[in-house]
């Protein structure tokens, strides 16, 4: 058995995590947190010349070709460093999309563009509150033109194009779904940002008013490749939550040592250590259910949506648990907007939602082992 | 990344499987496959008698401890050789529950310490199930601080004399030799005066009683010790080095690795995917459905860290210390799991018989059964120390009890 990363992907991790330390430290992420930016673009441009925004693209394609393996050890320092630049819209969602049911002269428009940092893209899911659901998308496509609001988009307001789900029928069936791809610089298109709790990330409204779009993938099958997306990016965010742990993990013990109160260091307390040991407890959960979600995605194995929401749902709480329990650690100082606390807070907190709030990847879960016990 | 074993596993774990397959003792497959939380029982045989057999039947084709050095009934094997044969003995393994402490724990310590006349006296018949061990360590006064021990030695000539009493020791009493930790010297901090010994459980003065649990079981012993005589070429390690030996021992407990623990999930899963309630079935419900995703990520988060330490393993290299989550994680969930599937039941569920239609009252069992889950072996406290000074490495607590002679502590709260 050799469940785990090669040699080759980790040293690749070493480079992503050395890159984003030295070109993505707090200071940056603060710029964008600070308003004094909508993103990092030196940082986008870097990752584009290190070859990770592309690394699961393929070559014809301007990608370096490497494997989901290889952009899952890049996600997890994306989420350990915050980066403040639209990599999961782009990569996870948009790229992913294309690469599942773009056709040849769609994947040759905007994937090369992807992986040399020239286009930023996005899904355009949802339509107000809710998870994700053929029902709730009543957007509506004809004619090859859109009519109807997205939101939230993530980074919308700096996309170049998205991948937008919109309704083709009324059967009240998942066939009712297509998918079409957008030039978000066209006409017809109008984009308002939105405030997030997570201020390192951008949200938007999008407004389509017969809004020019071309298809992506064949007519009534939009369901089916969303649910496709949306697992392999369940994945891939997963990597990044369990970055952000680990990373919050260190910072509570990290202060722990540090700290002195009451003549000792708060790490020596129990009641501390039980709070660190037990993000280990979630932090270790999570990053094994992860291994096994890159499995599954990178083999394309029939596995792959029980393992991905089972990703998804350890992750989710690990990042949410390591993040809260930080703040605690730190006590009064962890709640002041000068400790770097509250980012991976903030970031915790709205990565929880973006792809589906918990409660649908736990019904998604059973589902999926209920379908396989079945079979 | 994958799950495949290399050429050389894959060879190992054909001749595994070929030989469970030829020798293993089916007529208790049946009772074997049911799940069970801890001590295995069978309906028409004692479990040490059928564990023995099959122990033995395995030693003599080079099966029992076979991460063990030939020479002392072993076979030489890799670790990731032992963890294959775990596999492939499957269900049979739990016939190997009454040998476990000594092949865990006992053995490691008598090969890290015994002479080389004990090694070879000893370990072969311990691997081979013909004589079994037990581990004396804790007592009344020594749970989790297993150093504040109270059970004395003294020597006298060539032997000590030993008086005392030790509890929750596991199969004392179908047990032939016991590992024993003492105080040999009260004048000293309590980790100093400790020395460790092996004796034989029919030694006079020796009385073993059982303790009735709080689930009403009785799995566990008290052992008395009335004048026992111990010769002192029956030490492990030098006088007042216990501490250090014990170590040993303890640190061999915890490297087990694949160790199936019980989490109580599949049982779950399967309950309520079957369970009729005014509603529809209870896993239609969202409320469970929640509460089932969670402990499902649980028992895959366990299942795929021990996969990471067997890779690990299987490319020759230490596993790191993920492993030490396993029972932490498992116990909580045996205990919350047992709850909410009463609580699924209704007031029926505080009915507990065997023949209640409703799972067989498994979850009554198991319920019961619980905190001592969260105490043997470690207690969820001691486990989170753990892994925060090891893991993470924080400071340990500061222990007033530290540079005191042993004598001189505090021996009661108020």
């Amino acid at each position: 058995m050799n469940f785990d990363f090669s040699d080759e992907q980790k040293q690749m991790r070493d480079e992503a995590r050395k890159f984003l330390s030295e070109q993505c430290p707090p200071k940056a992420v603060r710029t964008v947190l600070d308003g004094k930016a909508a993103y990092d673009k030196a940082l986008w441009k870097g990752l584009a010349e290190m070859g990770f925004l592309g690394v699961a693209i393929p070559e014809q394609f301007g990608g370096a070709g490497a494997g989901h393996l290889e952009l899952c050890v890049i996600a997890e320092e994306m989420g350990r460093a915050l980066a403040p630049v639209p990599f999961s819209s782009t990569v996870y969602l948009a790229a992913e999309a294309l690469m599942l049911a773009g056709s040849d002269a769609q994947k040759q428009t905007w994937l090369p563009k992807i992986a040399a940092g020239e286009a930023i893209g996005t899904l355009a899911l949802f339509e107000g509150k809710g998870n994700p659901s053929p029902k709730a998308i009543k957007l509506a496509a004809s004619g090859g033109t859109l009519n109807g609001t997205k939101k939230p988009v993530p980074d919308g307001a700096i996309a170049d194009f998205a991948v937008v789900a919109a309704r083709t029928g009324s059967t009240g069936r998942d066939a009712d779904i297509s998918l079409f791809l957008v030039d978000l610089k066209g006409g017809g298109v109008e984009v308002k940002e939105l405030t997030s709790i997570d201020l390192t990330r951008g949200q938007a409204e999008i407004t389509f008013t017969n809004a020019k779009a071309e298809p992506l993938g064949a007519t009534g099958e939009g369901w089916g490749i969303i649910t496709q997306v949306l697992d392999r990016a369940a994945v891939l965010l997963a990597f990044e939550q369990v970055g952000g742990a680990d990373r919050a993990l260190e910072m509570g013990r990290d202060y722990a040592l540090d700290r002195i109160a009451f003549g000792r260091p708060i790490g020596s307390f129990q009641a501390v250590k039980h709070i660190l040991a037990d993000m280990y407890v979630s932090a270790t959960l999570a990053r094994s259910n992860c291994y096994y979600g890159a499995w599954a995605l990178s083999t394309n194995a029939a596995e792959l949506p029980e393992a991905a929401a089972a990703a998804r749902i350890s992750a989710t709480q690990a990042f949410q648990h390591c993040a809260k329990n930080n703040i605690q650690v730190h006590g009064g100082m962890g709640f002041t907007w000068e400790f770097d606390c509250h980012m991976y807070y903030r970031r915790a907190n709205a990565t929880a939602l973006g792809l589906g709030s918990l409660s649908y990847w736990e019904d998604a879960l059973i589902d999926r082992m209920r379908k396989k016990n079945a079979a | 990344m994958n799950f495949d074993d290399t050429p050389q596993e894959a060879a190992f774990r054909a001749e595994a499987r070929k030989w469970v397959e030829a020798n293993a003792p089916k007529e208790y497959e049946a009772e074997l496959s049911k799940s069970s939380l801890g001590r295995i029982r069978l309906e028409r045989a004692e479990i040490v008698d059928v564990g023995k057999a099959w122990q033995k039947k395995k030693a003599e084709a080079g099966w029992a401890c076979l991460h063990w050095p030939k020479e002392y009934g072993g076979r030489g094997a890799t670790p990731i050789e032992r963890v294959i044969w775990q596999q492939e003995e499957g269900i049979y393994g739990k016939l190997t529950q009454p040998f476990q402490i000594g092949e865990g724990m006992c053995g490691p310590t008598v090969m890290a310490y015994g002479s080389e006349e004990h090694k070879r006296r000893y370990l072969p018949k311990l691997a081979s199930g013909e004589e079994i061990w037990c581990q004396l360590f804790s007592e009344p006064a020594g749970g989790s601080d297993v150093a504040g021990l109270r059970t004395r030695a003294e020597k006298q000539g060539d032997n000590w004399i030993i008086n005392g009493q030790k509890i929750w020791t596991s199969g004392a009493h179908y047990s032939d030799y016991g590992l024993l930790i003492t105080r040999t010297d009260p004048n000293v901090p309590k980790h100093k005066g400790l020395t460790m010994f092996f004796l034989d459980m029919k030694s006079k003065g020796v009385e073993v009683r059982p303790i009735k649990q709080a689930n009403g079981m009785q799995e566990f012993n008290e052992v008395y010790f009335t004048d026992v005589v111990i010769p002192d070429s029956q030490r492990l390690g030098a006088v007042g080095d216990g501490w250090n030996v014990s170590l040993t021992t303890l640190m061999n407990e915890r490297m087990s690795i694949g160790a199936r623990l019980a989490t109580g999930f599949p049982e779950m899963f399967e309950f309520c995917s079957n369970l009729m309630t005014d509603d529809g079935l209870a896993i239609d419900d969202p409320a469970v459905r929640s509460k089932l995703a969670n402990w499902a990520v649980k028992a895959s988060g366990l299942k795929y860290t021990s996969y990471r330490a067997i890779s690990s393993l299987s490319k020759g290299e230490r596993p790191g210390p993920e492993n030490s989550i396993g029972k932490l994680v498992a116990g909580t969930m045996l205990q919350d799991i047992a709850t909410y599937a009463m609580d699924l039941e209704g007031a029926a569920g505080a009915l507990a018989g065997a023949a209640e239609e409703v799972a067989n009252g498994q979850f009554q069992q198991m319920l019961l059964t619980a905190p001592s889950m969260r105490i043997a072996g470690g207690t969820d406290e001691i486990l989170r120390n753990i892994i925060a000074e090891r893991v993470l490495g924080l400071p340990g607590d500061i222990r007033v009890d530290k540079d005191v002679p042993f004598n001189k502590i505090p021996t009661k709260g108020r």
